[in-house]
């Protein structure tokens, strides 16, 4: 330990053995990292899907099973299972394999950060059904209702988002008005005392109904609207 | 600490309870405050977060304490950096598999235990001197202890705040929880009560000893 | 407001989410070097800095891995780069402009491992950020945090010549200013919205 005995001029080691032990140091660790993310992949994987599953439940409360679908301005694809990350419409379809209606994601900017919901949509009655929260950062209490609040959610029944004929747009915007004044079906009655974060649902919807379901009608054709019941495929 | 810094410590009780009461990280040194009052809003985060932080340390700490004859001394933050990194990146993993609640509760701040002092000080203090048991018995010492502080805070701010603890609802409909506590100055003002009490019974104790000692040379 | 305009995300990054305050990243140079007004305000420049620093590095790197699908390796990437880069800077300060250095470099080694720089990559990395969006983050929580050591300094300044209680000293009273101060802060929320 010749650099404790005079501390002012350290004899340095090789800069190779740096290096070395370093790299080596790096190498295990790289080792390690790798094991543990390649082990946990699958685990991960399925958790999100769960995750997403119960949201699309949730909003789609008669579907049994899903399908991924990515609606782009070029068509509607389907995803298979392995790709749901990437897919933006969420097909949920019953017991009989009929397509009761479609879960997409919306944002807006709420009282503390964006948040971020999930909707049903059922495309024969053309109504917002339901929605769930993805992510929000919204006040404990009073904000983060809008994902508990009966009153509230019964906004969402038959929330109106009707196309014109020729699709192009939504005939009247979703919008957000204070609570008790609610008077069309089109407009979602606030929570009072949490205007915001209400308001923030109604711009969500509003900004993503405008521009995904024009889209969708557009691309309505490669939409299954009946899907083989898993059963029956197996037979 | 003005002992020779390269005569190994006994294995001993006070290896572990050094972090535990005279050296909490939290309370006595007001280390790694950050995740203390981001992830505390509910005893559960609180204690996930705890229990991750434990795991780093421990893991960190054997590691650093076996490898401290191989690496060089000009180099050792940045493998320290790197040990911690790697485990950090492992419990990150993990919790994501365990439950992605959790994951998304705790956010970037599982990440950020990389930068919390207390490892990389323990590792630079405390492993790279001592053989790998001490490491592992002190290191388990202080994630008791900063396990044992966010808890505090956890439970605290899970019960005013929301009125629930481990998410059991504790008080009747009637309670009107008292939101400020799960938001952000809530943490602030808790860490702050229970600083302001730490400090009082430790100068109550010394007042008492003076006293005592008084009443001893008097008699 | 659209959510990803620059304007909110600097907004956002600056007052209503505060990375002290309301995130609580950085707490040890906001408790620490909070003394006096004038430290704080070099400080906080100097986080800045290393901040715009950072993020920029943190964008590269994160472009890299994600195009060689390596993920998994972002968390030890970008410590070591941000470590090495605001060294790096440090040296071209010292060497080129010696009066910048006397003002910022015994903060530049200090921030190097605070949360709130690692916190900044990470944070834009999970919001995917494009490069603009990234800078404006920056910015925002640069400006947030030394907008929260000044006012911490100033109020710790008055607070010197205060009469408190035996008990009360020290980091508890820190802390409870720090809760006020977040109190007032989450008044900016729901701003913009």
């Amino acid at each position: 330990m010749t650099e404790e005995l005079n501390p002012s001029a350290p004899t340095l080691p090789k800069s190779r053995n740096l290096i070395i032990t370093l790299a080596g140091i790096a190498m295990i660790s790289g080792l390690l990292v790798v094991l543990t993310f390649q082990l946990t992949l699958p685990r991960i994987t399925q958790n999100r899907q769960d995750a997403l599953e119960r949201a699309v439940f949730t909003v789609l409360p008669f579907a049994e099973t899903r399908t991924n679908y990515l609606l782009t301005e070029a068509g509607l694809e389907e995803l298979p299972d392995a790709d749901f990350a990437k897919a933006n419409v969420f097909a949920g379809y019953d017991q009989t394999g009929t397509l009761t209606g479609l879960a997409m994601e919306a944002s807006a900017r709420g009282y503390q950060d964006v948040v971020k919901i999930l909707y049903g949509y059922a495309p024969d009655t053309e109504c917002v059904v339901g929605i769930t929260v993805l992510e929000s950062r919204e006040t404990p209490g009073l904000g983060d209702k809008v994902d508990s609040d009966p009153d509230f959610l019964d906004n969402f029944a038959c929330l109106d988002a009707k196309l014109t004929p020729d699709g192009s747009t939504v005939i009247n915007a979703i919008e957000t008005v204070k609570h008790g004044k609610k008077t069309n079906e089109w407009q979602i009655d606030a929570i009072s005392g949490a205007t915001i974060t209400s308001t923030a649902v109604g711009n969500a919807l509003s900004e993503s109904t405008q521009t995904m379901l024009p889209l969708l009608a557009k691309h309505r054709n490669s939409l299954k609207t009946h899907k083989e019941s898993e059963l029956s495929s197996k037979e | 600490m003005i002992k020779d810094p390269r005569a190994p410590e006994p294995l001993g009780w006070k290896t572990f309870s050094q972090g535990i009461w005279k050296e909490n990280p939290v309370f006595v040194m007001l280390l790694g405050l950050c995740p203390v009052l981001a992830v505390t809003n509910t005893a559960m985060n609180a204690l996930a977060m705890g229990l991750a932080t434990t795991f780093v340390l421990v893991c960190s700490g054997v590691l650093v304490s076996l490898l401290r004859k191989v690496i060089p001394k000009q180099v050792r933050i940045a493998s320290y950096i790197i040990i911690i990194a790697t485990f950090v990146t492992i419990t990150d993993y993990a919790i994501q598999a365990i439950s992605l609640d959790l994951y998304k509760a705790l956010g970037a701040f599982v990440q950020l235990i990389v930068v919390n002092c207390i490892i990389l000080g323990r590792a630079e203090a405390y492993a790279s001197k001592n053989t790998v048991v001490n490491a592992l018995v002190n290191a388990l010492g202080m994630g008791v202890g900063f396990t044992f502080a966010l808890l505090c805070l956890g439970v605290v701010r899970e019960v005013l705040g929301s009125g629930t603890l481990f998410e059991v609802t504790l008080f009747g409909p009637s309670f009107q929880p008292w939101a400020v506590f799960v938001l952000p100055p809530g943490g602030f003002f808790v860490l702050a009560m229970w600083l302001f009490l730490f400090s009082y019974v430790r100068k109550r104790r010394a007042r008492i000893q003076e006293l005592k000692k008084e009443v001893s040379h008097a008699a | 407001m659209q959510p990803d305009s620059l304007t909110f995300i600097f907004l956002n990054a600056f007052i209503i989410n505060n990375f002290v305050l309301a995130m609580f990243l950085g707490l040890c140079p906001f408790l620490g070097v909070s003394g006096k007004i004038k430290t704080a305000w070099n400080m906080g420049l100097a986080v800045v800095f290393v901040m715009l620093v950072s993020s920029t590095c943190a964008y590269g790197i994160n472009y890299l891995l994600v195009r060689f699908n390596l993920e998994f390796l972002r968390l030890i990437c970008y410590i070591a780069v941000i470590a090495s880069a605001v060294q790096l800077v440090e040296m071209v300060i010292k060497k080129f402009s010696p009066a910048l250095f006397r003002t910022l470099g015994i903060f530049l080694p200090l921030i190097t491992t605070n949360c709130a720089i690692l916190g900044l990559a990470l944070f834009q990395t999970n919001r995917d950020y494009n490069f603009a969006q990234c800078l404006a983050f920056s910015l925002g929580a640069g400006f947030g945090f030394t907008l929260a050591l000044v006012l911490m300094a100033g109020l710790r300044e008055k607070l010197e010549l205060a009469e408190v209680p035996d008990v009360s000293t020290g980091a508890a009273l820190s802390l409870m200013l720090a809760g006020l101060l977040s109190l007032a802060f989450m008044g900016f929320a729901g701003l913009g919205g």
